[in-house]
């Protein structure tokens, strides 16, 4: 292949990172944004939303469309319920301490991941796409799948965008974000917001991770990635601006997509997590967020 | 009122060295060897307890200080052909530099961005040693043989693969970094660090200069957990990038945090009883990781001053 399609394929695959890693990392900002809480155990939610739709897709026989739609609910509504009983049992207690939040995610972090090793196992497992249709392309078949897994996030960050700005529950979220305690004297139910957050932002791991299953497989360990990947989107975009989320996170998957096509991918980690702390370091509100409260 | 009791807190740290030392005499091979270990790691422990005790800064990346001591001293040995003491100086050092470099950038950050800065710091050190793979051995890490790991004194030779005298090395520096931590915290310089960690505001605004100190406390915190790992790996001889990663900052936390961060010997008490922990439950489960899920959490909802917090504030208000 020349450079041109080859260039041509590394964005694409860029692309489809780029979409699952802005579902992510959207979950984690909403969190950050909302709650002021690092949830560093964000991962293990994707972790988990991949191994569940593994075991979802594999009870159901029949097609393999009728699997993975199946998947595609039941999975992230489980993981929800997870994030919202630990949101009860642990977040709450804390009263949100940011301090005390981090120490809890990671205690949660270690519980989910060696759960999901004694009862799902090391091995790395696959979902059945439920389609596989190629495109052809002059120069190579690409995976219908993967166009579609792109075409899905975009619709999903509509959605939230949409019910971030034009719906009263997002009025209600924002209000929050913006000042807690106004919020609640104002008689919004703070905790319930703060909850429903949590399970949210759980979900949009999730779903992300459903999405990418059938291309990556499911592993007990697939969580470390994305965490990372997903605070870099965040940091970038600006902690708690959404649309910063979504343009970081293209940049991200592009420049990841079309660097380790190129170079070592040890290399454009170490690149990209320096530049990210420098980031972090020298322009601490993200390059398209305003300064935070 | 810490002030009263100089000399009862000098007699309990050197009542609890010696009690080290007499145990190396009473106790089986298995846990003389486990205790000897648990005294290295405990020196990391104090070393991030230095920082996140009394300064407050919770730092997610004290891996990468305890790693840059391990590598530092491993490295100057199979590579270099030092010797030990060389060696030792040596990872120290490194660990010392890197954390003056780290402490100038990561300190102009606060609160949460502190924690992720260093953490990222530390992944980026990390993914350094398993791309020198050549030179670091990456994954499989390197084995640092006998005879290497011998210092000779004119005509004897201390062995460091004997058993006694590891403990007996490990004990050294456990007493000397234990007895630095009590005299500092007991300092100027502590009380300051304690300061700025109440009230960053009111500390700057009284005169003190709180970025030199942080600095100061960084810089000395890097060093000490440098000198830990230099001395795990000098001591049982093996350097591998697993003690870079997140995990092993995440350890010293979990230690601090159950044994009592801010006190002289929380460090020592949080890392010997997780040490028996994971001992005695790896017999029946290998769910490691679970258990030190479950510790976290607990300790952070139930009781977030620690073992040794906790007796500080119900019964004896002197201890350091």
């Amino acid at each position: 292949m020349h450079f041109g399609p080859h260039l041509l394929l590394a964005a694409l695959e860029g692309l489809v990172t780029s979409a699952v890693l802005a579902l992510t990392a959207l979950g984690l900002s909403l969190v950050f944004g909302v709650m002021r809480v690092v949830n560093v155990a964000h991962g293990e939610f994707f972790m988990l939303g991949a191994v569940l739709a593994w075991a979802v897709s594999t009870a159901i026989s029949g097609h393999p469309a009728i699997g993975f739609v199946a998947a595609l609910v039941i999975a992230p509504l489980l993981v929800g319920l997870v994030a919202l009983v630990a949101e009860r049992l642990v977040l709450r207690r804390l009263n949100y301490n940011p301090e005390g939040t981090i120490v809890a995610t990671i205690g949660m972090l270690y519980i989910i991941q060696q759960l999901a090793l004694t009862f799902y196992g090391p091995e790395a497992r696959p979902v059945e796409p439920p389609f596989s249709y190629r495109i052809l392309l002059p120069w190579f078949g690409y995976s219908g799948y993967k166009l579609s897994v792109v075409a899905v996030s975009a619709i999903l960050l509509v959605i939230t965008w949409l019910v971030l700005t034009r719906t009263k529950i997002g009025l209600i979220m924002r209000a929050t974000q913006y000042d807690r305690e106004t919020a609640q004297a104002f008689g919004i139910p703070v905790e319930r917001v703060y909850a429903g957050v949590f399970a949210v932002g759980a979900m949009l791991a999730a779903i992300a991770a459903v999405l990418i299953v059938p291309i990556s497989q499911a592993h007990y360990l697939m969580g470390q990635d994305p965490l990372l990947l997903s605070f870099i989107v965040v940091i970038i975009g600006g902690l708690g601006s959404l649309r910063g989320t979504v343009v970081a996170a293209v940049l991200i998957g592009l420049s990841d997509g079309i660097i380790s096509m190129f170079f070592s991918p040890t290399l454009a980690k170490i690149i990209a997590t320096l530049v990210v702390a420098m980031v972090l370091v020298f322009r601490p509100q993200g390059l398209f967020g305003t300064t935070s409260r | 009122m810490r002030d009263a009791s100089p000399a009862k807190a000098y007699a309990l740290h050197i009542g609890v060295i010696a009690l080290l030392f007499a145990l190396n005499f009473v106790l089986p091979d298995y846990h003389q060897g486990l205790f000897a270990r648990i005294m290295a790691l405990a020196v990391f422990a104090m070393g991030y307890n230095l920082l996140f005790g009394y300064v407050g800064l919770l730092s997610l990346g004290h891996a990468m200080f305890f790693s840059a001591g391990l590598y530092g001293a491993g490295l100057t040995v199979y590579h270099l052909g030092w010797g030990v003491p060389e060696a030792f100086l040596a990872g120290v050092a490194c660990g010392a530099l890197l954390a003056l470099v780290i402490g100038l950038l990561a300190l102009r950050t606060s609160g949460v961005a502190f924690m992720i800065v260093t953490m990222m710091f530390a992944q980026v050190f990390y993914l350094l040693i398993l791309y020198f793979a050549a030179w670091t051995g990456g994954d499989q890490g390197l084995v640092i043989q006998q005879a290497s790991r011998v210092i000779a004194i004119g005509d004897a030779s201390l062995d460091l693969t004997d058993p006694t005298v590891r403990y007996m090395s490990a004990l050294a520096l456990f007493a000397v970094v234990l007895l630095i931590t009590l005299a500092v915290v007991r300092s100027r310089f502590g009380r300051v660090l304690v300061a700025i960690r109440e009230n960053e505001e009111r500390t700057k605004m009284l005169g003190y200069d709180t970025v030199a100190n942080k600095l100061a406390a960084v810089v000395a915190s890097g060093a000490i957990c440098a000198a830990s790992g230099a001395a795990y790996a000098l001591l049982f001889g093996y350097v591998g990038s697993s003690f870079a990663g997140v995990q092993y900052s995440i350890l010293p936390l979990l230690w601090v945090l159950l044994g009592g961060a801010a006190t002289t010997l929380g460090p020592l008490i949080g890392t010997l009883f997780m040490y028996y922990v994971t001992d005695i439950t790896s017999g029946f489960t290998s769910a490691y990781l679970l258990i030190v899920g479950v510790a976290l959490i607990l300790l952070v909802l139930f009781a977030p001053r620690g073992i040794m917090g906790s007796i500080r504030e119900r019964w004896l208000g002197w201890l350091p």
